[in-house]
């Protein structure tokens, strides 16, 4: 049983790193999967983030704002991915955006209430001493009111970068994704377990490094809370 | 425009409307799997949830392991319980339960972690026991958390349901898994505008549920 088990963790391994790369085709193996399954991670992510930082900051200042938009993007959430991969398909066909649009609408949904809650838990008595020292609206909100909501920004962006990743795959079903062409390609069309393994594995690796980053970012940003 | 007016008329289609194939009969394949795997969830991590946030026994490994699962890939969880299992409504379940379980038990745990300490002292002041404490005190405060997670859980349960037709189940996922197949855009668009259409129910049901918990 033990021997059956560690003959099958070493076929696996073995086909991982077999197919690792192939030096003299650098379309196929792991490695062009897995840097493809980070450029549509990771360029979601940032899209996400830029869009839900202004908006944020929008809502944050002019609080009338705050709640119609609220309503949009919980609907927005609602809609799942999976469907609108199908639904993009005519418009943007097989590029990436097919992947990037539906993911970053999913980002901006997640971290939109963080940035807002976290620019607004800003203490009276910080903004108001941000004021006594002659800081203008703009420098207080890049200096002041910005830096003590990263924390709230972040945990919300591990969120975002977590289900990011693990839906990347997903959008394999329309042929992009990344790990996920591995998982179904390489393993579920051949019958194959090795390459469905490999393929969460370096998904949940991928998670895991993404959001041990994040935690670093977070107290480089923020050295104040270190003690 | 030509995309819109292809759709109108394959929703306009009478066809579309009756039959194992059909619109109605698809839903409901859809509406079922997506119960079941929700209903299983619920099942197992609800009292999972109150009895570490109650103890606070096992609540790091708990919350550790649940974001561990978020990380899962469900197609390669799904995949591969078919490899093993074989086609058919198990793998499917299995892979909804997998997605749903962690927001549902998170949001439980941190729901009755987040009761007051005050609160749970009067109560215990009150002369009430830790069971008495857990339902009548910790659950209805943790109610509308748990709702939350169950609606996160759901909505990802709706969508991730399409790709039953994928390992040879029903569902709504079959017409975009054949339109695929057929090259027929609009069958393929069709299936996901209902897929959207179900989620947007879910989420207002869960809607009208919170405000009936409060």
């Amino acid at each position: 049983m033990i021997a059956d088990a560690w003959d099958w963790v070493a076929r696996v391994v073995e086909w991982g790193v077999t197919n690792w790369s192939h030096p003299g085709d650098p379309e196929r193996g792991l490695l062009p999967r897995l840097t493809e399954h980070m450029r549509l991670a990771y360029l979601s992510i940032l899209i996400g983030l830029a869009v839900a930082l202004p908006v944020g900051l929008a809502c944050a200042r002019w609080k009338p704002l705050y709640p119609p938009v609220l309503t949009g993007v919980n609907v927005l959430y609602a809609v799942p991915s999976i469907a609108l991969f199908f639904l993009m398909l005519p418009y943007t066909g097989f590029s990436d955006w097919t992947a990037i649009v539906p993911l970053s609408l999913y980002t901006l949904v997640i971290l939109l209430p963080n940035v807002v809650d976290g620019l607004r838990q800003v203490p009276d008595h910080v903004r108001q001493s941000a004021v006594a020292m002659g800081f203008g609206p703009l420098r207080r909100l890049v200096r002041v009111e910005t830096p003590v909501a990263v924390p709230v920004i972040i945990a919300g962006l591990r969120v975002a970068s977590v289900a990011t990743i693990s839906m990347v795959s997903v959008a394999s079903l329309v042929g992009l994704g990344g790990l996920g062409q591995v998982i179904l390609s390489d393993g579920f069309r051949r019958q194959f377990d090795a390459p469905i393994v490999v393929g969460i594995v370096l998904t949940v690796a991928l998670a895991f490094v993404t959001d041990a980053l994040l935690v670093l970012a977070q107290r480089l940003l923020t050295p104040w809370a270190r003690r | 425009m030509d995309i819109l007016t292809g759709l109108v008329a394959w929703f306009a289609d009478p066809a579309q409307w009756t039959g194992g194939s059909g619109i109605p009969a698809r839903m409901g394949e859809h509406v079922y799997y997506s119960l079941l795997g929700l209903l299983l969830s619920a099942v197992v991590a609800v009292p999972l949830g109150l009895f570490t946030g109650h103890t606070g026994v096992g609540g790091f490994l708990t919350t550790s392991v649940a974001n561990f699962a978020r990380a899962l890939p469900t197609i390669g969880v799904l995949f591969l319980i078919v490899l093993a299992a074989g086609i058919g409504l198990v793998p499917v379940v299995c892979a909804l339960v997998a997605l749903a379980v962690p927001p549902i038990l998170v949001n439980t745990h941190e729901g009755v972690r987040g009761v007051e300490p005050s609160l749970r002292d009067a109560a215990i002041g009150m002369g009430m026991r830790g069971h008495q404490v857990l339902l009548r005190l910790e659950l209805p405060v943790a109610t509308p958390l748990i709702l939350m997670g169950m609606r996160t859980a759901a909505v990802q349960v709706v969508a991730t349901a399409t790709i039953a037709a994928y390992v040879g189940v029903g569902g709504l996922g079959r017409y975009i898994v054949d339109g695929q197949a057929r090259q027929d855009l609009t069958m393929m668009l069709g299936g996901a505008v209902l897929v959207v259409l179900l989620a947007v129910v879910t989420t207002l049901l869960f809607a009208g549920l919170r405000r009936l918990a409060r």
